[in-house]
């Protein structure tokens, strides 16, 4: 039952669009864990960044190198996707605020992700349970926002060479 | 070092512009116009050129060369792809790979090269009237572009990607065929996707493209074309918008007045081009029967090490499942391998985090095979429509049917067993809800329980076709069969879109073919010499 409420509530019509708009104009724009003196962000805001950041950690564990050098590669998949993000057309760039939008208004959050604290303090084990929700979803809409995420993310990491020894990969070969 | 022919030519003085670094409107006069510079429009602006007519070839992409293609993928794909190779259909659920560049999609292809198949052509030709559409009559076409592309049978062994394929469905008794590829002097690299960094692919880029610049073509990249500007029945201008690289347009335009104009801005493209210049469609054709040959895939992890990444991506195929099925029956699929790259096999495999990483630490190990779902013939496979968003950028709409769905389960049945008679330890349908399956009984079993839907099972596209279909009646078709608009007499469409359905096999060289027939006709009817 709860599911279908939650249907309702994101999939269409005016509720849907009136939280996606409220969840547009309540975007944080506070500093955070993710400023980056060394590189300018272009499509990312820092809510943005934390959201991609937790999801990130999640999607990623096991493959992003752990203790001391964690941070700085989950820096690297932020710092990716935002750059990936601006090669995207302004039509898919909308698409993907709107998800993150959505992601990052705390009710939408609580009811579409399961997820009831700021995306730096969610706990690894809910940010999994919410990706697994999604991937399985009976909607359509949320598994698509599922393989957006995911997509992103992982393109990030394994676009980057800091990903490949960990999967014996050699990197292009050198032409002589 | 190795020559660059791009650099070497700009040296030499070709004609190019690019528009994103425009400071004024740009206004141009020729005999033809071509838009887009991939297999069809790079061949009719060669084939143009060398009948002495003033070309001018607009392209949206950039134009990179060797130099610029270092096989990296984080580079190649957001440079030389749509919407960074991440292009989707309307509902996400098929990801396309389209290239967008000087050179178009034969810059990233992955050099196989088949003739049309027999019986689709047969099929054009009752379906479509498409009467010079034989087998023998295309022969002296498809050979001119074997000649100049260089397109022979892989002479090298296959690699151990497509080796697998090889030897499972030896195992199984089922045919497999050696593919031809356009290379000449080939290094064997396998990183035909991100860009030839040897200029061994014989892509546009280094063939055609260099053949009409050198005979006095103009290339204009960085410039979409916005409009085709249509008074009384003929097309008067073409409008063009500057795009930065990045794909996003600047405030100046390229308008061009030429006598005849050719679209060929790919499937997708060129209907997208069509719909904004508001053409007559009074049939409602435009877009529609829009193809992609649906690709699913299988991946095993082999006892071996197959480092699917190394060596000529594709080399090995097998039509037994298209062959054994009549048009009207379920749904056929040619199998083929993909290269393996670590970044498009992260973004490919189903899940995430611990699971996912474990995949991923047997990434040499790890081999793919794909089956190519023939779609466009079965009254259950009609394609997907090209709509405009509101900012005029297409969106593909192409709902996956229940008998492309039926198809699919079985390419997953046909591969995992192929996969399992070549040795693999393990084999997973690229599906969220599969998992590496131990035994061909496992997962017979499971694959026999997938759920087919839509955003579970990950389906693929590397061919789009159609959605400006060629044939003699306009009530359904849009172009005649020599690429003649059938209601706007100086607008003529040279690329895969005219394709009455999906080609049922990878369509480069029928494109080539085609494209280079009826820019021809185009020339011997404008009165032009043709030079060979």
């Amino acid at each position: 039952m709860l599911s279908l409420s939650r249907r309702e509530l994101i999939r269409t019509g005016i509720a849907g669009s009136a939280l996606l708009a409220l969840a547009a104009c309540t975007r944080s724009n506070a500093p955070n864990a993710f400023d980056d003196s060394a590189y300018r962000y272009r499509a990312l805001s820092p809510a943005d960044r934390e959201l991609i950041g937790a999801v990130g950690a999640a999607m990623l564990a096991g493959a992003l190198p752990t203790g001391t050098d964690h941070r700085a590669a989950l820096v690297q998949v932020v710092r990716g996707v935002d750059v990936a993000m601006s090669g995207l057309t302004p039509h898919v760039v909308t698409e993907l605020h709107q998800l993150f939008g959505l992601l990052e208004f705390p009710p939408a959050r609580a009811i579409a992700a399961g997820v009831w604290s700021d995306w730096s303090r969610a706990s690894p084990r809910d940010v999994v349970r919410f990706l697994t929700r999604w991937r399985f979803s009976g909607v359509a809409l949320y598994r698509n926002g599922y393989q957006a995420l995911h997509q992103l993310v992982m393109a990030a990491w394994y676009g980057h060479a800091a990903s490949w020894s960990a999967i014996d990969y050699p990197g292009p070969p050198r032409l002589s | 070092m190795i020559a660059d022919p791009i650099a070497a030519g700009l040296q030499r003085g070709w004609s190019v512009r690019d528009a994103s670094t425009l400071d004024a409107d740009l206004h141009l006069e020729a005999d033809a116009v071509v838009v887009g510079t991939g297999a069809g429009g790079a061949t009719a602006a060669e084939t143009l050129a060398r009948a002495g007519l003033r070309v001018v070839m607009i392209e949206e992409g950039p134009l990179q060369s060797s130099r610029d293609f270092h096989m990296l993928e984080r580079e190649a794909y957001p440079a030389l792809y749509q919407e960074s190779a991440a292009r989707k259909t309307k509902d996400g659920a098929i990801t396309i790979l389209q290239g967008r560049a000087v050179g178009g999609s034969t810059v990233v292809n992955w050099t196989s090269s088949f003739r049309a198949p027999v019986r689709t052509l047969a099929y054009w030709r009752e379906h479509y009237g498409l009467r010079d559409y034989t087998p023998e009559r295309l022969s002296p076409w498809y050979a001119r572009a074997e000649r100049r592309l260089s397109i022979t049978p892989w002479s090298i062994a296959p690699n151990a990607n497509n080796a697998v394929l090889q030897r499972g469905a030896a195992a199984l008794g089922i045919p497999t065929g050696t593919m031809s590829r356009n290379v000449k002097g080939c290094a064997n690299l396998g990183y035909c996707g991100l860009g030839c960094p040897t200029n061994a692919k014989q892509s546009m880029l280094v063939t055609a493209i260099p053949a009409a610049l050198d005979r006095g073509a103009l290339l204009v990249h960085g410039a979409r074309a916005e409009r085709f500007i249509v008074e009384k029945g003929r097309i008067t201008s073409l409008e063009c918008a500057a795009v930065f690289p990045g794909g996003s347009g600047s405030a100046r335009r390229a308008i061009v007045h030429a006598k005849v104009y050719l679209a060929a801005a790919g499937g997708i493209g060129t209907p997208a081009l069509l719909l904004r210049s508001a053409l007559p469609d009074p049939y409602g054709l435009l877009g529609k029967r829009t193809f992609l040959h649906p690709v699913v895939l299988s991946a095993a992890l082999m006892p071996e090490v197959v480092a699917a990444y190394a060596g000529a991506p594709q080399s090995v195929y097998s039509d037994r499942f298209l062959d054994e099925y009549a048009f009207e029956g379920p749904a056929g699929f040619k199998l083929e391998v993909p290269p393996v790259q670590p970044l498009l096999a992260a973004v490919t495999m189903p899940g995430f985090g611990t699971s996912g990483a474990r995949l991923m630490a047997e990434f040499a190990h790890l081999q793919v095979v794909l089956a190519l779902l023939r779609d466009g013939f079965h009254e259950q496979s009609q394609g997907g429509a090209v709509e405009l968003a509101s900012d005029g950028s297409p969106v593909l709409d192409y709902a996956i049917s229940p008998y492309l769905w039926e198809g699919m389960r079985r390419a997953f049945l046909a591969m995992a067993e192929i996969q399992f008679a070549a040795g693999a330890k393990r084999v997973l349908p690229v599906h969220e809800s599969a998992w590496p399956y131990a035994s061909w009984r496992e997962a017979r079993t499971q694959i026999l329980a997938l759920p087919m839907e839509t955003l579970l099972t990950r389906v693929v596209s590397a061919h789009v076709m159609g959605g400006c279909a060629m044939g003699a009646d306009p009530r359904t078709a849009v172009v005649d069969g020599d690429g003649r608009h059938h209601l706007v007499e100086n607008l003529y469409v040279v690329d895969g879109s005219v394709f009455p359905t999906g080609l049922g096999t990878n369509p480069q060289l029928t494109i080539y073919a085609i494209a280079d027939r009826m820019a021809s006709r185009l020339a011997r009817s404008l009165g032009a010499s043709s030079e060979e």
